[in-house]
């Protein structure tokens, strides 16, 4: 069977799939469609989570980011999981004891406010619509890569296949695809790469592969091996740990700002009792740690792969280290195709050159010893997961398999974060505040409708995204560690905080973290409008705009308690709440 | 009277194991894997230099023993307080 044929096969079975089971878990109360009926076993509720969690970035760009980056990507290694840490511990037992539907309303309640209510309402809308789109996109993309469709058409079937099972199914719908779609996601993602390990290292957990010797015969590890080749080509070390500063900042913005994602943390509302609440975040980290532990070696081993199969690295600087053009092989050629790897013959010698011509020093001397007129080959670091099994040489059924992975990781996450969007409005907005009378059925007719609509937004963004894509994860996560982390933690961890303190906090941090990100990156991300060049001389300290989140977590937590001390406590009934909500069994 | 005393007791039994679990928390992520990771690197655990494994792998293993052991001492002093869930 020829490789399209397989893919339509492997790709069309998934979506039946994901229909049967959006038909079987249909919604049928407002408790079904929010937090699907709040009956989900804690270790379904971990693989749900964490493909909610799961993005196409991280499916199908972080082993490709770590791969270019080496040590410098661990912010996004650390910053991602760690967040679980302060999820488990600081708000999801906590929230899932408050026993309600969204996030906002938890902020609602506890600061006695509609005004703190619906703050929580537009920073969710902005965290999870920004989101969404990267999503949206993902899906597109992921559908005309192997499907051979173009974006629309592919954008279009992902939109259609989420609207039947988010809108029909709720919550619940969503968390039984989900586990469905983490399961395909994560096979997807390790089969390739045990294999790629095997062939390279001899063993059999990627893993343990990254920090093992190479099985080429040259009695080198293979970390040492792509320091010394990365090095010898004019790139920094793969080991090197420049900036720490940042690095630390980026692992506290990104961990602060997963554990205020109000997708993420509207999960653990869907589990019984407080104590799957807890349990259910350590099975979540368990499922994302399988993919983020294979990641790295993924990376390492792409990058190794790559390096070793243009260059010859025991002769560098030699005519014939370099790999003819017209010898390449096969993976080269079909990914060419997608002009996703570009080769250009600088100096017309026929090899392909691959080095570090940023680095002025060595690309002056290889053009003087070896002729060498810049680097010749592009590599998209995408490629680096999607073209891992013609790599390897593995068999098509897995090339078709990374197909379906990486689309069920764009649809699992498009489906949390619309959920999240359309929750927000029928609950918060038309229930909580301006229609309090409606009915439980018309609400959940609201819902579906907020979810119909979310979803032709999402669509129309990610078919006309608005020219930042690649800042709105940033951008995200630095508003969910600025807003909505520090209200949260401080509503349940100090009876002191009332609604005065939680309204300026969240509207400090949001708006400084705005300003920061907006001032390098332009207003709106509006090219050409930053008041101050994106570099490192010209940050404030020195700190990366994408670092900025902790920044405007302290600024939001300061603020609140300062605005708390000098306003009066919250009434005794909320201070009573903040003692029920602390304990797990109901009084 | 009782109960108020009794849930004080819980919640500082709760952020001392809290606290604990956040020490190990920033030890093995910003301590291990970024404040001293120049330091640990010149120790090797295989192919991989300390500081870079622990920036890349030992820290997510590390998180994901913690959430565990969190939730299995939160039960012990759930129970311990009678303040478990039925």
């Amino acid at each position: 069977m020829d490789l399209q044929t397989l893919i339509y096969l492997v790709v069309g079975a998934t979506f039946v799939l994901y229909l049967i089971l959006a038909v079987v878990a249909r919604a049928g109360t407002t408790s079904e469609f929010y937090v699907a009926g709040k009956g989900i076993n804690p270790i379904l509720n971990g693989m749900a989570t964490a493909a909610d969690w799961m993005s196409a970035a991280s499916f199908i760009s972080m082993a490709g980011l770590i791969a270019f980056n080496g040590y410098s990507a661990s912010a996004y290694l650390m910053g991602w999981t760690g967040g679980y840490v302060l999820l488990a511990m600081l708000l999801a037992p906590y929230l899932r004891k408050f026993g309600k539907f969204t996030v906002p309303e938890f902020i609602g309640d506890r600061f006695y406010s509609n005004t703190a209510r619906v703050i929580a309402v537009i920073a969710l809308l902005v965290i999870s619509l920004t989101y969404v789109i990267g999503q949206m996109k993902g899906v597109g993309v992921a559908f005309s890569r192997f499907l051979e469709t173009s974006i629309e058409v592919g954008l279009f079937a992902g939109m259609g296949i989420v609207f039947v099972y988010a809108v029909l199914g709720g919550m619940k719908g969503i968390t039984y695809t989900q586990i469905a779609q983490y399961v395909i996601m994560i096979f997807a993602y390790t089969v390739p790469a045990i294999f790629i390990s095997l062939q390279l290292t001899g063993h059999f957990l990627p893993q343990m592969g990254t920090g093992a010797m190479l099985t080429d015969g040259s009695n080198q590890y293979l970390l040492q091996k792509l320091d010394l080749v990365l090095s010898d080509l004019g790139f920094s070390e793969y080991t090197a740990t420049p900036d720490l500063m940042n690095t630390f900042l980026l692992t506290l913005s990104l961990m602060i700002g997963t554990a205020g994602l109000p997708h993420v943390l509207v999960r653990f509302f869907t589990v019984p009792r407080v104590r799957d609440a807890r349990k259910s975040a350590g099975w979540t980290l368990l499922f994302i740690a399988i993919l983020y532990t294979t990641a790295p070696a993924v990376g390492a081993m792409a990058m190794w792969n790559t390096l070793k199969t243009v260059q010859n690295t025991d002769q560098i600087g030699a005519p014939e280290g370099n790999l003819l053009y017209a010898e390449r092989p096969d993976w080269m050629k079909n990914w060419e195709i997608t002009g996703l790897l570009q080769f250009e013959d600088k100096n017309g010698d026929g090899r392909i050159q691959y080095y570090n011509d940023d680095n002025e020093a060595f690309a002056a001397m290889a053009e003087e010893e070896f002729g060498w007129q810049g680097s010749e080959l592009y590599v998209d670091r995408d490629i680096m997961v999607l073209a891992n099994p013609e790599i390897a040489d593995l068999p098509n059924w897995v090339i078709a398999l990374i197909a379906a992975g990486g689309i069920a990781a764009a649809l699992s996450t498009a489906a949390g974060l619309l959920l999240a969007i359309a929750s927000a409005i029928s609950h918060d907005l038309l229930k909580g505040v301006f229609m309090p009378n409606i009915s439980e059925k018309n609400e959940l007719m609201a819902g579906r409708i907020s979810m119909t609509v979310a979803i032709i937004v999402a669509g129309y963004l990610g078919l006309n995204p608005p020219g930042f894509a690649a800042q709105v994860v940033a951008l995200a996560f630095g508003l969910a560690a600025s807003s909505l982390f520090p209200v949260l933690m401080m509503g349940i961890f100090s009876k002191r905080m009332n609604k005065q303190g939680a309204i300026a906090g969240m509207l400090s941090g949001l708006s400084i973290t705005l300003l920061y990100i907006f001032w390098y990156k332009g207003w709106f991300f509006i090219p050409d409008t930053n008041m101050l060049p994106d570099n490192a001389e010209n940050w404030l300290f020195g700190i990366n705009p994408t670092s900025f989140g902790a920044i405007g977590a302290a600024v939001n937590f300061i603020v609140a308690i300062l605005v708390a001390k000098m306003t009066t406590p919250p009434p005794h009934e909320i201070q009573e709440l903040v003692e029920e909500v602390r304990v797990p069994r109901a009084s | 009277m009782e109960q108020t005393s009794n849930r004080a007791d819980y919640w500082r039994a709760n952020l001392r194991v809290l606290f604990g679990c956040l020490a190990v928390w920033f030890l093995v992520s910003y301590v291990f894997g970024i404040l001293l990771v120049d330091l640990l690197n010149q120790i090797h655990l295989g192919g991989y230099p300390l500081g870079f494994w622990f920036a890349q792998q030992g820290s997510i293993f590390t998180f994901v023993v913690l959430i565990f052991f969190y939730a299995w001492r939160m039960n012990t002093i759930d129970k311990k307080f009678g303040v478990a869930e039925d």
